[in-house]
């Protein structure tokens, strides 16, 4: 009745992941008790849960990506403390079955569940604004990838009061993960989820390509793109070719785990190399998805706020096309060690060099954009310029490990994972943070607190570099990753050095919160009147904050770059409005995900006939939303008048009425 | 679409425009497609990668059955060209035809799909299921992935019959239509590579 | 969005255009017919040993291609014109990509073999 599922797969004796869960289930509870107390579950419903507006989905996505992004930072602490606990022969608290998991979890959640939220979170809200357009292509397709997303990331956070998670690293190699050495329901937690969520995220591609593409405002070329879309359209295009490939390879997993298939098993000829080889072929195009949209976000800040244009345009495009396609040049460089020998290694080994020359493009063409100009060293500045030191370096450590022989030496080291991590929180994290603190008071109508969210930015900068980069000495040092405990003491200072980096970046995670809270309570004196608190320079900046629901009053004309900088000042023609078609709520993203949770729970613990229904009754959701007769609505013309007026801007003239 | 003037009295040129609904549908949809030849080619590289590891069990000299590969290129290419048809018939507004059309690319892609499960239940049966070697698995996956595909378009096709009763041929209709006819098209494509690379090479000794 | 009448039949649209094309039942058949000739050229060809393996296997390739060629052209009507530019570049990186990762597995994963200790080594050393 219940598949393998008992009472005994609920950890009870474990005092740690019983506390977690009993603060999660408080939480949760004083949530939901807070909305029904607020009266607030019919206003969550239609404003948030059913909505297909593009800025309400993104800012969902961003919303996940921060409360995941504490699920996975305090795995980090748990593990930085267990480190720092467990030298010279010391055991520390965490025992390997248990440690296994947090590391498993925390790569899959900030991998899955916070950096790939966060960026196409921000995709989905800035991209529509900037190419003129009033949604996405496909509104009710991207409620639906948020919420598979949501439903992803539920699953790993069940898992860890219900049965286990994996133990097999954030990419769960066979044949680790196949069933004889991974018999439990940790490996089959993890592949559900990210199947579930992967289907999200590859109609997400498919949508913002179709948007890009089909839907700029009228005049809009190509070469007129702001450099942020230009980064979207990379990074949707590396999503819709490399995420059918992890679809295809967690299936085959999938299928041997379930169906006793052979693809990557020891034996009846099973290939554990084949995965590691298809499951590169989307991990390198994966970590460009993240970063390319986070050089995206440093351009737009950089310009706005050194008051100039982004130096060099058309080689920053060119730049970010090139790393688009020379990303699926190089994955090999994830294994080199795995043995195809010096002809194929010194292909990728030069190829992931040469990848590296576009980047190094990109940064030039940011120092120049700073000189000459007059630098406003607002939040999303700091995070820029602590962007471009700390990314640099990550990306000279990456050419290093790009040289073969080197790589036999550091492969799996902690040199890697500093690497990975200097570029990763450096370049997208940073991007991250830039990016909300430059849109969030276009989203909200009020500026975030600058003092905090400076502050916070100088201990996650200092705190990475004390947490990282020793790490880069112990993997020269020849200490390995993933280890539980050692007992080498030439180690110990540095792992001590890096606890304390990783207790700063705590410091720096509550003190966003504390910004968060505090710009909250204070948003009256911080409000944005004029749509274009920075002095932006493209179309985002040209509506109210935040938007109407329509984006756009009048859809604008384009007649070369940065249109709305130059128009800033030009006066305009009195507007006519037309009435606006806008599409409708739907809640069937909402449940769908709903039935995808119950039939990805059932799957891993083999509660088929749950199973099946919840497959079922997922698909009937899609069929029968498909039978939706009038999934418009109108905004008349005199109503859109209305708003324009109460937002106190003057359409065709971008230039704003102060308060 | 209504449109902002920047300056003065004066349009700007207006070279590229957004695209209709249709367009953005038909594009989207497209590139879906597109994705899906990239899933189906990870399961061709890896049937490309393990099609040698028989681990002593049958081959595929000794199990393809070429004429039954024959039978089914037949009926998939046969359902491609009267799939065809079915678009002229709703483009003419002409209801029965269009019915009759569709109903023809169901019967010939369930005949299709017949074929291939006794193929597949007889390799089973024979012990030469996907769980005796590497080279089954990634046969049994690629293959049984195309006949999945084939399925869900069955199945679209009987909610495609349903909705012509009640949407009649609304615009809203005929771009799923049209998403349709581009889906049933891409799978003959692929099959075009399935029997070539799997079958028809896969027999040569 | 409002959707304006499109100009072309929908049979004949291709995705994200509006085009105009040729009679339309004529290119289904067309294209009917010349698969129908290249399929049952790839199986005659397999069947009998005409060609040699190698040969045979280019044959089947240039064949193959050429099926694929006339379902995209005759059914799917995508063609080389100018409204068509998106869609060709789509398919075109698509293609690159495919290959670069069918190519790529097969070099590698025929490199790692190479290199692999013979089988029967490596099951004397777990002894």
């Amino acid at each position: 009745m219940f598949g393998k599922l008992t009472l005994h797969d609920i950890p009870f004796d474990q005092p740690i992941i019983m506390g977690t869960c009993a603060g999660i289930l408080i939480a949760g509870a004083a949530v939901l008790g807070l909305i029904t107390y607020l009266g607030r579950w019919r206003w969550l419903w239609t404003e948030w849960i059913t909505t297909v507006d593009h800025k309400r989905v993104g800012l969902m996505y961003i919303m996940l990506a921060l409360v995941m992004l504490l699920r996975g930072f305090s795995d980090a602490i748990m593990m930085r403390t267990q480190q720092a606990l467990a030298g010279g022969g010391h055991l520390g608290y965490l025992p390997p079955e248990h440690y296994d998991q947090v590391f498993s979890a925390h790569g899959t959640i900030m991998i899955f569940f916070v950096a790939m939220p966060f960026v196409v979170g921000l995709m989905n809200f800035v991209v529509p604004l900037q190419i003129g357009a009033r949604d996405v292509a496909f509104p009710v397709m991207n409620s639906i990838s948020f919420w598979l997303t949501a439903a992803g990331a539920l699953l790993p956070n069940i898992a860890l009061g219900v049965g286990e998670f994996a133990r097999t690293g954030w990419l769960a190699y066979p044949p680790l993960s196949e069933l004889p050495f991974s018999p439990g329901v940790g490996v089959d937690y993890y592949l559900v989820a990210l199947q579930i969520s992967g289907i999200g995220t590859l109609l997400s591609g498919i949508n913002l390509i179709t948007t890009i593409l089909k839907m700029r405002a009228p005049g809009m070329e190509m070469g007129m793109m702001p450099v942020f879309t230009w980064t979207a359209l990379g990074s949707n295009m590396l999503i819709v070719a490399s995420f059918p490939i992890l679809t295809a390879t967690f299936a085959m997993l999938m299928l041997d785990r379930y169906l006793g298939f052979h693809f990557f098993t020891n034996e009846a000829g099973g290939s554990p190399m084949m995965f590691i080889n298809l499951i590169w072929c989307w991990g390198h195009p994966e970590v460009y998805i993240l970063v390319l949209p986070a050089f995206g976000v440093f351009s737009e800040v950089i310009a706005t706020f050194s008051g100039k244009p982004l130096f060099g345009y058309r080689s920053m495009v060119a730049a970010t096309m090139a790393i688009t396609i020379l990303a699926f040049l190089v994955w090999l460089h994830h294994f080199f060690t795995m043995g195809a020998g010096a002809d194929v290694n010194a292909f990728f080994g030069i190829a992931t060099m040469i990848i590296a020359i576009p980047t190094g493009v990109k940064v030039f063409n940011w120092l120049f954009t700073m000189y000459g100009g007059r630098i406003r060293f607002e939040t999303p500045v700091l995070w820029t310029i602590g962007f471009m030191v700390t990314f640099v370096i990550g990306g000279m450590t990456g050419v290093l490990l790009a040289v073969p022989s080197n790589d036999f030496l550091l492969h799996n080291s902690l040199f890697l994972i500093a690497h990975f991590h200097n570029v990763i929180i450096g370049g997208v994290v940073f991007a991250c943070f830039a990016g909300m603190n430059y849109w969030f008071p276009k989203a909200f109508g009020f500026l975030l607190e600058p003092r905090l969210g400076k502050a916070a930015f100088w201990c996650w900068l200092v705190g990475f570099y004390l947490a990282f980069m020793p790490l880069y000495v112990l993997g020269f040092l020849g200490m390995t990753r993933r280890m539980n405990h050692y007992d080498n003491p030439l180690w110990t200072p540095y792992v001590l050095v890096a606890c304390a980096g990783a207790f700063l970046i705590l410091a720096g995670v509550v003190l966003q919160i504390a910004q968060l809270v505090v710009s909250i309570r204070t948003w009256r004196s911080r409000r944005d009147l004029t749509g274009d608190p920075w002095g932006g320079r493209t179309f985002e900046w040209s509506v109210a904050s935040p938007p109407p629901v329509y984006n756009f009053a009048l859809i604008p004309e384009v007649d070369g770059l940065d249109t709305y900088w130059r128009a800033k000042d030009a006066p305009g023609k009195p507007p006519v409005y037309e009435d606006i078609e806008l599409p409708r709520n739907a809640p069937t993203g909402f449940l769908m995900a709903f039935c995808a949770v119950a039939a990805g729970f059932a799957v891993v613990w083999h509660i088929w006939w749950l199973a099946l229904i919840g497959f079922a009754a997922g698909i009937a959701v899609l069929v029968a939303s498909s039978w939706r007769e009038h999934p418009e609505y109108v905004v008349k013309a005199n109503e859109v008048a209305d708003i324009e007026r109460r937002a106190r801007i003057t359409a065709g003239s971008p230039v704003r009425i102060r308060a | 679409m209504s449109t902002m003037q920047l300056s003065s009295g004066e349009h700007a040129p207006t070279r590229y425009h957004p695209a209709t609904r249709f367009g953005v549908t038909g594009f989207g949809f497209y590139v879906y497609l597109l994705t899906d030849a990239i899933l189906f080619s990870a399961f061709f590289a890896t049937f490309a990668v393990l099609k040698n590891a028989t681990a002593g069990g049958p081959t595929a000299q000794a199990l393809f059955d070429v004429k039954n590969v024959g039978l089914e290129t037949a009926c998939l290419l046969t359902s491609s060209f009267v799939g065809g048809l079915a678009m002229l018939a709703a483009e003419a507004r002409r209801r029965l035809p269009l019915i009759l059309s569709l109903c023809a690319v169901f019967l010939l892609g369930l005949g299709f799909l017949s074929l291939e499960i006794r193929e597949f239940v007889g390799m089973i049966h024979a012990g030469a299921g996907p769980d005796r070697s590497a080279f089954l698995s990634a046969f049994f996956a690629l293959v049984g992935l195309h006949g999945l595909h084939i399925t869900v378009g069955l199945a679209w096709i009987i909610v495609l019959l349903i909705h012509l009763g009640t949407m009649g041929f609304s615009a809203s209709y005929r771009r799923r239509l049209f998403c349709f006819s581009l889906f049933w098209h891409v799978l003959d494509i692929v099959w075009i590579a399935i029997f070539t690379f799997v079958y028809l090479l896969g027999v040569q000794s | 969005m409002t959707d304006t009448a499109s100009h072309a039949p929908i049979h004949l649209r291709t995705p994200g255009t509006d085009v105009h094309g040729a009679a339309p039942w004529s290119s289904y058949l067309t294209g009917f017919v010349m698969a129908a000739a290249l399929t049952a050229a790839s199986f005659w060809l397999a069947s009998g040993h005409l060609l040699t393996p190698a040969s045979l296997v280019a044959a089947l390739v240039v064949l193959a291609i050429g099926q694929m060629l006339v379902h995209l052209i005759f059914f799917l009507h995508i063609t080389t014109a100018p409204a068509q530019k998106t869609n060709i570049l789509a398919l075109l990186l698509t293609l690159l990509i495919i290959a670069l990762m069918v190519i790529g597995s097969l070099w590698i994963m025929s490199q790692l073999n190479v290199h692999m200790m013979p089988m029967d080594q490596l099951m004397q050393m777990q002894r």
